[in-house]
């Protein structure tokens, strides 16, 4: 019963790794970003839910990703990438651009 | 107050060269200048109507609204650009003959007025909105963050108005005989810009393919946050990292009205000559 098991438990496993579309968080509080490295898998889409708790409303911008957003104050914003090659691409909260914590990388791998 | 200046001069760089491309592609028209700061006063108002929405737009067609949006108001904008270089392509040589000779307009020129209006709104609309955003942020933040706004807004918008009054300049300087034709092809590269910026929102909707990202990267060579990486941005749609669908759509535009202009131009040189 176990060399049945195992192979169909694999199967599920596998399944559920293909249907779920991966989403990772990040937050802009006082114009930082948390955290400052996200990571995300290569080859696949992606969810980045950027959630801005300040009041005021910030500008998701990377140019190597190619993608720019509004987040407006006290809201979530949606951001689609991927399918992305393994590599560092830089974003930046464009409101605040030559600020330290308004730097953000996100990690492909 | 440097920071503020900047941001508020790339966001009003690109509506500034649209409007001065704009200006220049309607010399001879008559009242045009009316119809140029009636587009730029309802795009203010527009942007600010805009910006107060954002966060209801940001929330429709599930959290893609604003690139929806953004889509819709460029794509109209390629239209009304396309119907310009078209209406153009039959009577630019009548304008440019009027030019030479008497400073009598063209009377016909309604319809077309009111594309420059709608264009230059939509252009001021779009940038416009996120300025006054930004600006908002600035001015609700910190301690003297009106007095930041203002000085920055200004400076910024002075910049934007400054480069694209040098470029109204230098497009006026193009000898009469080649100027519609050096126009007409500043609005074909403006209007297939727009096709490909529509393209990337349509992307970033996860609603088209973005095919090979990116298709090439140029940005160790020119940046697109320099001044002159802005610059060619506004003007001929210049992308560091642009996707391949962003390249398509842009040819696409691009062939599609110059065959349109073609066509038109064809048609109606034997009726000129008769």
């Amino acid at each position: 019963m176990n060399r049945q098991f195992i192979p169909i438990a694999l199967c599920i496993a596998a399944a559920q790794a293909f249907a779920a579309t991966d989403e990772v968080t990040l937050t802009i509080k006082n114009h930082v970003f948390e955290p400052k490295e996200l990571k995300v898998p290569a080859g696949k889409k992606v969810k980045i839910l950027v959630v801005n708790q300040d009041a005021t409303p910030a500008e998701f911008e990377s140019k190597a990703l190619n993608r720019e957003k509004v987040i407006p104050g006290k809201s979530t914003g949606v951001i689609n990438v991927g399918p992305l090659k393994p590599g560092r691409y830089g974003f930046v909260e464009e409101y605040h651009e030559n600020e330290a914590g308004a730097q953000g990388t996100i990690v492909v791998d | 107050m440097f920071a503020a200046a900047i941001i508020v001069f790339r966001e009003s760089l690109e509506a500034a060269l649209i409007i001065s491309i704009m200006m220049a592609a309607t010399r001879g028209l008559a009242m045009r200048g009316r119809w140029v700061l009636g587009g730029i006063f309802a795009g203010l108002v527009g942007a600010s109507i805009v910006a107060s929405f954002m966060q209801v737009i940001a929330n429709m067609f599930d959290g893609m609204g604003q690139e929806l949006f953004n889509v819709g108001i460029l794509l109209t904008a390629v239209a009304m650009l396309a119907w310009h270089n078209i209406w153009m392509a039959s009577h630019g040589r009548e304008l440019a003959q009027q030019m030479k000779n008497t400073a009598r307009a063209v009377t016909d020129g309604r319809s077309e007025c009111s594309v420059i209006l709608l264009v230059i709104a939509l252009a001021v609309m779009r940038e416009g909105s996120e300025t006054v955003l930004f600006l908002y942020g600035v001015a609700t933040d910190s301690a003297n963050g009106l007095q930041n706004t203002v000085a920055g807004g200004t400076l910024g918008l002075a910049a934007g108005a400054l480069v694209a009054t040098l470029l109204y300049a230098g497009l006026l300087s193009i000898p009469v005989r080649w100027f519609f034709a050096g126009t007409s092809a500043l609005v074909l590269l403006l209007a297939a810009s727009m096709a490909s910026q529509a393209a990337r929102m349509l992307i970033q909707a996860d609603l088209l393919p973005s095919l090979a990202t990116p298709i090439w990267d140029t940005s160790n060579i020119l940046a697109q946050n320099t001044v002159a990486g802005n610059i060619l941005h506004g003007l001929i749609g210049y992308d560091a990292q642009p996707a391949g669908m962003q390249l398509l759509a842009y040819l696409g535009v691009l062939i599609v009205i110059a065959i349109g202009m073609l066509w038109v131009s064809r048609r109606n040189t034997p009726s000129l000559t008769a």
